[in-house]
Order: C-alpha cells, then sequence, then structure tokens
C-alpha cells in the first residue's frame, strides 16, 4: 500500500501515489453510503477525537458521520479560544488529548500549524481539518475526488481558483494537489487578497501555476470553475471597495460561465454567499457540484480515516 | 596592586589595528602594556597561547526583562550569560514592566548589575513616556542616572513630529536615538516576513517595506536634527542600502545586525518552530546575503544579539500567538564565527571589530579597545572550537533558541571585567 504515514497534515508533503492511493480507496467506500445500512465494521473499537476551535458544520459533521461509518466511536469537543487565551499551552492541550488515549484526532485551528505542533507531541493520528489559511488537504482531496470523477481525469485539466486566495486553506491544499496531478491551475481575485509570490508555492515551475490579473483570464477555457467565499469583514481591512463592487468583478455569472470550457464545471467548497461570488443561477444550474462534493466528503474521510487507523492488523 | 598577565595569546584590538602574537599586561584593573615576553613579576598568568585576546565584546541589544517579568530573565542571570558569551558590557533596552523611563528606573538597573558584578550594563532609556510614542521620556534626567542611549525598542515610534522632537532633543543632551524600525501599520497582524513562505504556510507577513519606509524615515528626520541615530537589527537588503547611502553621505547613522539575522532565513519557519520568530522577522536568502556581504564591507558597525528571553511556556503556543523574540549572548561568537569567518571567509579581526570597537563607538561607550590605559575588558576565545548548542547548558533563565544542536565552531575561554575573571570555560 502506497500509503504509510502517522498523520495527515497537508497537501504538500504528499506523494502522487499516496493522494492516487486515498482517492481509490475513497471509491469504494462511497459504495457504502449508498446502501440502505450504511455501516461496516472496520473501525470498530478505535476512538476518533473531533477537536475543533473554530466553527464548522461541514466538515465536523461530515468526519463524524465518516467514522461512525467505520463504526468508530467519535467525540467532538469544540473550542472557541485558542490555548494562549485559556493560559494552557499547545504542550498541555496535547497531553489532556493524549491522556483520553485517542486512535485519531481531527484538529481544526484558526492558527496555521497547530497540527503540525500537535502531531510531534501526540501518539494518535492527527488528521489537519483545516489550519488557519494554511492547508485543509481533506477538502482538496474530495474535491480532486469530485473532479475525477466528472472528467475521469485530472491530469491535463485547466482549474480556475477564484476569489479570497490571501485567506484560503483550501485555494492552497488545492493548487497543491491539482498541481501535483497535472493540472493547471490559474487564480484570480482582487489583488489585495493575492499573498504575494503565489505562483512560487508549487515546486513545478513551469505553467503549471499562473496569477491571473483578471477572472476572465484565469475562467477563459476552463474544464472546472472553483470559486471561494469571500467574507464580509475582509471589505473593514481594506481588502476590496465593496461586496456589490466585487459581486461585478469578481463574481461568477453565467455569462462569466461562458468563457470556460462547454461542459466545465463550478464547484464552492462552502458556505456559499448567494450573489456575492456566485450567482444563485449558477449555483443551481446543473453545472455545479457543490452538493456533490459535500457528498463525496464523508467518503473522502473515511478513506482518510481506515489508511491511517485502520489498516493494520485488520 | 593586582596584576594580571594574559601570555601568548593572538591580540586582536581592532581600534588600534593590531594583531599580533603578545603578552597583555593588566594593572588596577587598566591594559599596562602589550608586548612580548613581558615577565610575570608576580602577575597572575593566565596562559592563552593558541587562543584569540580580544577587547571585551560590548553587546548594543539585550532584553533583561528585569524589573517585572523575572521569571525571564534577571539582570543577574543576563549578566551571566553575557559573559558567558564573552560580552563585558550590555546595553538593557528599556522595555521592562514598567518601562524604563525614568531615572530611578535606571539607577536601580545600574544597582542591580553592580550587586550581580559580572557585566557592565548599560541601561537604554525610553524615547517616550511609558513607550506610548506620544510625550518625550525625560531624557536628560535618564542620561545623568547612568542611560547611554534612548529607544522605545519594539514599539517603534510612528508618529513622525514625535520622533523629530526626540531626535532634536536627545541631540542636544548627546544621546543616541535607537529605532526599532517598523512601520507597525504597514506590519500588523505580521508574524514572520512576507514572502513564498508566509504564502506557503498561510501566516501573516511583515513586509520588507515596513522595515525599510521606516528606516528610510530615520534617515530623513536624521538629517533634518542632525542626531545621531542607530538602526537596531537591519534585516533587509533593501535597509542597508539605505544605511550604506546615509553614511556615504556623511550623516551619524550607525547600525547593527544579529547572528539570527545572517544564519538563518524564513526557510527556518517551515515546521513552526516559534524559536524561529522574532522582529524584524528571518528574512530571504538574498538579505542573509546581503548582510554577510555589509558585515565584510564595514557598513555594519555593530552585532547585537537582540537576546530576548522568553519562558517556554510562552514559547510553546501557536505559531501566530507565541512572543517575538531568542535568545543570542551564548552563541553570538560562535555563530559569528562560524557564518562569517568560517563559511563566508570574513577576516576574524573584521568580526571581532564588530563585537568590541564599533559597538563602543556608535554609542561612545568606554572599552572596546586595548590601548594603554584602556579599561582591562578582556575576552579570550578559541576560534576553531567545536562545540554543539545545548540550551539545557545556557546560563540565561530561558532556552529559546534557533541554534539548539547546531554545531558552531569558535567558543569563549575567558572572560575578564576591569582585569577580573567574570568567566572562565570548565
Amino acid at each position: 500500500m502506497a500509503f504509510n504515514r502517522k498523520d495527515l497534515l497537508g497537501i504538500r508533503e504528499l506523494s502522487v501515489e499516496e493522494i492516487t492511493t486515498i482517492l481509490d480507496t475513497a471509491t469504494s467506500f462511497k459504495e457504502i453510503n449508498e446502501r440502505p445500512i450504511k455501516k461496516v465494521p472496520t473501525l470498530r473499537g478505535k476512538t476518533v477525537i473531533n477537536f475543533f476551535f473554530e466553527s464548522s458544520t461541514r466538515t465536523r459533521t461530515s468526519f463524524e458521520i465518516a467514522a461512525k461509518r467505520l463504526s468508530a466511536d467519535s467525540i467532538n469537543i469544540s473550542a472557541s479560544t485558542s490555548s494562549v487565551t485559556k493560559g494552557e499551552t499547545l504542550a498541555d492541550t496535547a497531553r489532556n488529548l493524549q491522556a483520553m488515549a485517542p486512535d485519531a484526532i481531527v484538529i481544526r485551528h484558526p492558527s496555521p500549524g497547530v497540527p503540525h505542533q500537535l502531531a510531534r507531541l501526540i501518539d494518535a493520528a492527527i488528521i489537519n481539518g483545516g489550519d488557519g489559511a494554511h492547508e485543509h488537504p481533506t477538502q482538496a482531496l474530495l474535491d480532486a475526488f469530485t473532479i475525477r470523477e466528472q472528467k475521469g481525469r485530472i491530469s491535463g485539466l485547466r482549474v480556475a481558483i477564484i476569489g479570497d486566495i490571501r485567506h484560503s486553506r483550501v485555494a492552497r491544499s488545492n493548487t497543491h494537489l491539482l498541481t501535483k496531478l497535472g493540472a493547471q491551475v490559474r487564480i484570480a481575485g482582487p489583488r489585495p487578497l493575492i499573498p504575494p509570490d503565489y505562483e512560487s508555492i508549487v515546486e513545478d515551475s513551469s505553467d503549471a501555476l499562473m496569477v491571473c490579473d483578471r477572472i476572465e483570464e484565469a475562467i477563459e477555457g476552463a474544464d472546472v470553475v472553483m470559486m471561494l467565499r469571500i467574507q464580509r469583514e475582509r471589505m473593514s481591512e481594506a481588502f476590496f471597495p465593496s461586496l456589490k463592487e466585487y459581486s461585478i468583478q469578481y463574481g461568477l455569472t453565467l455569462k462569466r460561465l461562458e468563457l470556460a470550457a462547454k461542459d466545465a464545471i463550478v464547484m464552492h467548497p462552502g458556505p456559499m454567499n448567494r450573489g456575492v461570488e456566485i450567482s444563485s443561477d449558477v449555483a443551481d444550474s446543473s453545472r455545479s457540484l457543490i452538493l456533490e462534493q459535500v457528498h463525496n466528503g464523508v467518503a473522502v474521510r473515511m478513506a482518510i480515516l481506515f489508511l491511517l487507523i485502520g489498516a493494520e492488523g485488520e | 596592586m593586582m596584576k594580571r598577565l594574559i601570555k601568548g595569546g593572538r591580540i586582536i584590538d581592532p581600534s588600534q589595528g593590531v594583531d599580533k602574537t603578545a603578552d597583555l599586561l593588566i594593572e588596577d584593573g587598566r591594559v599596562k602594556a602589550i608586548g612580548t615576553d613581558i615577565a610575570a613579576d608576580g602577575a597572575e598568568v593566565f596562559d592563552a597561547a593558541g587562543r584569540v585576546v580580544a577587547p571585551g565584546f560590548i553587546d548594543l541589544h539585550v532584553h533583561l526583562r528585569e524589573p517585572g517579568q523575572e521569571y525571564k530573565e534577571t539582570i543577574a542571570t543576563g549578566s551571566a550569560a553575557a559573559v558567558a558569551g564573552g560580552f563585558t558590557a550590555i546595553c538593557a533596552m528599556p522595555n521592562t514592566k514598567p518601562v524604563n523611563d525614568n531615572a530611578s528606573l535606571t539607577r536601580y538597573i545600574v544597582s542591580k548589575a553592580q550587586e550581580a558584578g559580572l557585566a557592565r550594563v548599560y541601561p537604554i532609556g525610553a524615547i517616550t513616556r511609558a513607550s506610548e510614542g506620544a510625550e518625550l521620556a525625560e531624557m536628560a534626567d535618564l542620561k545623568a542616572a547612568g542611560a547611554v542611549a534612548v529607544s522605545d525598542d519594539g514599539r517603534p515610534v510612528m508618529n513622525s513630529q514625535v520622533m523629530r522632537h526626540a531626535m532634536e532633543y536627545a541631540r542636544d543632551h548627546g544621546l543616541v536615538v535607537v529605532d526599532h524600525c517598523q512601520d507597525t501599520q504597514l506590519s500588523a497582524g505580521g508574524v514572520m516576513n512576507e514572502g513564498k513562505i508566509s504564502t506557503l504556510l498561510g501566516l501573516k507577513g511583515i513586509s520588507r517595506a515596513a522595515e525599510e519606509s521606516h528606516v528610510a524615515r530615520d534617515i530623513m528626520l536624521c538629517e533634518l536634527t542632525g542626531a545621531r541615530v542607530h538602526i537596531a537589527h537591519l534585516s533587509t537588503a533593501g535597509a542597508l542600502e539605505l544605511v550604506r547611502r546615509a553614511k556615504a553621505r556623511g550623516l551619524p547613522v550607525t547600525c547593527e545586525i544579529t547572528p539570527h539575522h545572517f544564519a538563518l532565513t524564513d526557510a527556518a519557519v517551515v515546521g513552526f518552530d516559534t524559536n524561529t520568530k522574532m522582529n524584524p522577522p528571518l528574512r530571504t536568502e538574498a538579505d542573509r546575503a546581503a548582510l554577510i556581504e555589509a558585515a565584510r564591507e564595514g557598513v555594519v558597525d555593530a552585532i547585537a544579539t537582540d537576546h530576548a528571553p522568553h519562558h517556554e511556556d510562552e514559547k510553546m503556543l501557536e505559531y501566530d500567538q507565541a512572543p517575538f523574540g531568542v535568545i543570542g549572548l551564548e552563541t553570538a561568537l560562535g555563530v559569528s564565527l562560524t557564518i562569517l569567518h568560517h563559511t563566508n571567509g570574513i577576516a576574524l579581526s573584521r568580526v571581532v571589530e564588530m563585537l568590541t570597537v564599533g559597538p563602543a563607538r556608535a554609542f561612545d561607550l568606554a572599552g572596546g579597545g586595548l590601548a594603554v590605559g584602556a579599561v582591562a575588558d578582556v575576552t579570550v576565545f578559541d576560534p576553531d572550537r567545536e562545540w554543539a548548542v545545548d540550551p539545557q547548558e545556557f546560563r540565561s533563565k530561558s532556552h529559546n533558541t534557533p541554534f539548539g544542536g547546531w554545531r558552531l565552531r569558535g567558543q569563549v575561554v575567558a572572560t575578564f571585567v576591569a582585569g577580573n575573571p567574570v568567566f572562565l570555560a570548565q
């Protein structure tokens, strides 16, 4: 098996073989989710803690369902504050989690790197459920799964990722994953929301990753158009003038979508701001795979749990 | 009459252009003679054969945390770390709790340092009251109590008019204005250098422009006011270029660089070790190379550590929540010699210059040279001895170094203040 890691911390460090293993494993798990009795005993007796320092409905629920369908016991812990405001160090947090002897911990945290810091201190498998603007590997994997399922391949596809790249872990993880698998990624958004040197974050120095000045340039000929959520509070930080101007300049409308390939698909990691980054007629069109992404998320997370804590001794 | 003879060492004293094997005779805390085959004649002899004998090192930029944060460091433990690192004099930044913005606090620091009886500790007073950037601190009073310069280190004076007035006032009172150059609006929320690595890690960046625009402002204000300005811990190629040009025009600007900025780059942040988090942040390889070249060609006046102790519990936090700063007193010589001399071929005497006469001249401090009659602050080191950095062995109360586990070449053997041994290795 081409997967032999303690943790899933990010896409950047994964090999093409590891990514393919996860996607192939997810394919076999997806079938379970379509059965009348959606449960297998694979992870019976295993404990999965969902430790979320940021509010999340989709990702947390998806992990919880994934664990339950594999018969693992899953526990949700929400913390609204960082360890520093609690007066606790990360090491204390780690020791407390370790003391509960979990097999896997899914962690979401607003600070980049927390899963990496905890992984060095904890024996359990750490799964990064999103760390600040750094990585969100399971989202990228479910996006890739969805694209592969629809298009039959990822290599050679042109993917546009549009919006607030600066604050987006989804953009980073998808950029790594899609370029590793041979897609061409084109980025666009208001320039203050594009972080510096973005085109240099992938190892492949060819034209696998491009930052475009205009959204039209990114969408033109795209096989996949991925829209990112724009957060309202970014306006007060002077990243762009207004939601109205944003939707006019950077929103995905049916008209803009005409620039893409005829069979282009539209994706969004959610939650959507209808009428801002994506118009309702696009979001609800047959081109939109937004709900399919959510559906596939369960199978992908089942595959990840299985590969990390289920493979041994089964 | 106390006499000490440091025998047979390679005496490197850039203040006099001396680099030769000779004996150094100390009498009553002052340099009595440099010569060959000086007879012991009742003096206590220290064998320095095969070692370098240099003026005591001077660090212009240290945070001693006392008063207020004695759990991180005290004047006594900071002084012990200093002499173990070869520093016979250290300048204490005023960002204690409370801020050193008044004469009584300055006197407290001086008396605590005398109690410790190790390194000379020169307090730096605040530029503004409580370093809040609004009203001027009582600079003349601070100076009378022992302050050697003024700075709002860590909280740069953003109001340019306040800074202008501070420079005008400091000039009349013979004080150097030391600035941590950073436009705190441009750098707001930043935790590392802005660039490829910050983008990769999703951490908020601090752009070079945040530092360089502030350096440019200070140079313009220096020209406007005629004050002596010292730019602390320069970290970018562009900032060095600004200082180079200012010096070429004859402006009274000096600058310092830190060992961590010329030894490391922002690539060290990958992995999220909070001991790579400091302000200014670790920059790129091009900046690091520019620092080394500026050190070689003489634009840099001083190597300063920006020794910033933090308790382990404070550093063991999320990267963006952890405090800025690393310690450096006990690794400064090893890192400087390893990187500047052994790896990049900068002459030993030039490295010694940036640790001695360079900083002494920047702040008009006693010491920094071994001329006959000078205070006998002396550091003896082995430029080639290899050692591994074990933070648990530090004299400092804190262990927050990015160099843990590094193998360094160059180690302090003995440190003398006014002729008295304050540190002897092993």
